[in-house]
C-alpha cells in the first residue's frame, strides 16, 4: 500500500468497555494503518478535534452503552460543523438492527455487532478508501450492510 | 503537480498553507501529512508563506527522550499545559513506532493528554501522532520539516517526544534544537551512569517518578558521574507526573534552557548519518537498487555507488 490510511478509533460517552475497540484498533494496525486511539468516554466534540488534528481518513466509534442512537449521529454534526465532511465513520458495539438505519441515516458507513469477522472490517475500509464521496457529510447513500 | 491533497477535493496545496497559517487546524493538519507523505517539501510549503516576523529567543524544538515506561508523555502534557497558559503555542509531535511486519502503528500518546481538551488553552495546544514509517532510529527525519512548518506559522514552541529510546538512541539530536532526557528511578545502579551514550547529549536532565523510590539516588548518581567528565554538567531536576512535584520549576527551567555546549561534535555526527541516510532513502533509484540487493544481483559496495548520497530531493 502507497500510504497508510490514518484512522481514530474512539470511545464516545461513558460506558468504559474498551476490548472491542482495542481489538479493531489492532486489526487496523496489523493491516498496515495508522491508528490514533482516543481513550475512554470522550465527547463529540472531543472525538471531532482529534480527527480534524491528526488529518484522519477514517474514524471508528465504539459503543456498548446502548446510547449509540444519541451519541454517533452527534459526532457526525460535529464533524459537519468541522468541514470534515469527507471522514469516512464507521460504528461496533452493541447495535441492534433495528436503530441502524437511523445511524446510516446520519451519515454512517459501517455498522459491525458482535461476532464480526475481523477481516470483514477491512473489507469496508478497502472499498471506502477507494470511493472518493464515502465521507460522512458527502450525500453518498451507499453503505456497508454486515451480516453481524 | 504537488496540488491536490489526497486528489480529493480539489484543494491547492498554496491555499492549504495560506489557510494553515491562518491558524485553520483542519488546514494545519492536512499540510502536515503532504509533508509526511512527501507530496510537499518544507520550501515548497515555506515559499508560499511571508516571512515570519519577531522570531524567538531560544530554542523552537526540543526534543523528549527516554526509555519507555519512564514517563514522557505526562510531563509533555504538564509542560504543554503550563507553556500554553502563559501564551505561548505549544505544539507536540508525537512519535510512536511502526510494526517492522505489517507498516502499520498503533498511536496512543493522546491518551494521556488532558492538555488538548483544556478549554481555556486548547486553541494554543496542538497534538499530532506520528509513526516512524520506514525510517530507523527514534526520530523519522520528516519530524524535522513538520516540526520547521509549525514553528515557520508560529507554534513558536514544538516539542518532538521520541519513541522509547535506549542508550546508543541519539538520532534525535539531528532534529532538534535542545535534547531533554526523562530518566526513571532506580535506572540501574552507578555504573549505569557512567555509561556513554544519550546522557552525554542531554541539555536537560529530568529524574521523573521521584514520588518513587530511588529516584534521588539516581539523580545523585548522575550528578555525581557528570562531575567526573569535564566540561559543565546539564541541569538534573526530579519531578513527579503523578504529583506534580518539580514539575513547575521544571517547566520554567526547559522555557529557557540555553544549548549545552558539550557533545557538539557528536550532535553533527547525528545530523551528518541522518542526512546521509535520507538522501540515500529518497534516491530515485533507491527501490530498484533494494530489490536488486535483495535479489542478489547487486552488491553493496556497487549500490552504495549507485545512490552516491547526492541531493535528490525535490526543491523549490
Amino acid at each position: 500500500m502507497a500510504q497508510p490510511l490514518r484512522i481514530v478509533v474512539a470511545k464516545p460517552g461513558l460506558d468504559g468497555h474498551d476490548r472491542g475497540a482495542k481489538v479493531v484498533a489492532r486489526t487496523l494496525r496489523d493491516a498496515g494503518h495508522e491508528v490514533i486511539y482516543t481513550g475512554l468516554r470522550r465527547t463529540a466534540k472531543q472525538i471531532v478535534e482529534t480527527v480534524r488534528d491528526e488529518d484522519a481518513r477514517f474514524l471508528g466509534l465504539s459503543s456498548l452503552s446502548g446510547a449509540h442512537g444519541h451519541l454517533f449521529p452527534r459526532v457526525c454534526e460535529e464533524l459537519m460543523s468541522e468541514g470534515l465532511d469527507d471522514v469516512i465513520v464507521f460504528g461496533g458495539g452493541i447495535i441492534p438492527h433495528e436503530d441502524r438505519e437511523a445511524l446510516f441515516e446520519a451519515g454512517i458507513k459501517a455498522i459491525f455487532g458482535p461476532g464480526t469477522p475481523t477481516s470483514e472490517i477491512l473489507e469496508f475500509i478497502d472499498q471506502a478508501s477507494k470511493m472518493d464521496d464515502a465521507g460522512v457529510g458527502q450525500g453518498n447513500e451507499w453503505h456497508w450492510t454486515s451480516k453481524a | 503537480m504537488a496540488l491536490d491533497i489526497k486528489g480529493m477535493r480539489g484543494v491547492r496545496l498554496s491555499d492549504e498553507v495560506q489557510s494553515a497559517s491562518n491558524g485553520s487546524r483542519r488546514s494545519i493538519a492536512r499540510v502536515l501529512s503532504s509533508i509526511e507523505n512527501g507530496t510537499l517539501s518544507l520550501s515548497q510549503a515555506l515559499e508560499s508563506l511571508s516571512p515570519i516576523v519577531g522570531e524567538v529567543d531560544g530554542w523552537s524544538i526540543m526534543a523528549i527522550t527516554g526509555a519507555p515506561g519512564v514517563g514522557k508523555s505526562v510531563l509533555v502534557d504538564a509542560l504543554m499545559s503550563r507553556w500554553a497558559h502563559q501564551g505561548h503555542n505549544t505544539a507536540l509531535l508525537a512519535v510512536d513506532p511502526s510494526s517492522p511486519r505489517s507498516g502499520g502503528a498503533l498511536l496512543g500518546d493522546r491518551v494521556r493528554m488532558t492538555s488538548v481538551d483544556d478549554e481555556a488553552i486548547k486553541e494554543r495546544v496542538y497534538v499530532r501522532s506520528i509513526a516512524t514509517r520506514a525510517t530507523s532510529g527514534s526520530v523519522p527525519l520528516i519530524v524535522e520539516d513538520m516540526a520547521k512548518f509549525l514553528v515557520a506559522i508560529g507554534w513558536n514552541r514544538v516539542l518532538i517526544e521520541t519513541v522509547g529510546a535506549g542508550q546508543s538512541e541519539l538520532r534525535c539530536a539531528a532534529v532538534a534544537d535542545r535534547i531533554v532526557v526523562v530518566e526513571g528511578p532506580a535506572r540501574g545502579d552507578g555504573i549505569q551512569a557512567e555509561k556513554a551514550g544519550l546522557l552525554e547529549l542531554a541539555d536537560a536532565i529530568l529524574v521523573n517518578k521521584c514520588d518513587l523510590e530511588g529516584a534521588e539516588k539516581h539523580a545523585s548518581e548522575l550528578k555525581e558521574s557528570f562531575g567526573l567528565g569535564a566540561g559543565e554538567a546539564p541541569p538534573i531536576m526530579l519531578t513527579s507526573g503523578l504529583t506534580g512535584e518539580g514539575i513547575e520549576s521544571a517547566a520554567s527551567l526547559l522555557h529557557d534552557l540555553p544549548s549545552s555546549q558539550r557533545a557538539k561534535r557528536a550532535r553533527m555526527r547525528e545530523r551528518l548519518l541522518a542526512q546521509h541516510e535520507r538522501r540515500l532513502t529518497s534516491h530515485p533509484l533507491y527501490n530498484r537498487v533494494m530489490e536488486d540487493l535483495a535479489k542478489g544481483t547487486l552488491d553493496i559496495e556497487k549500490a552504495l555507488m549507485t545512490l552516491k548520497g547526492e541531493n535528490h530531493e525535490r526543491s523549490g
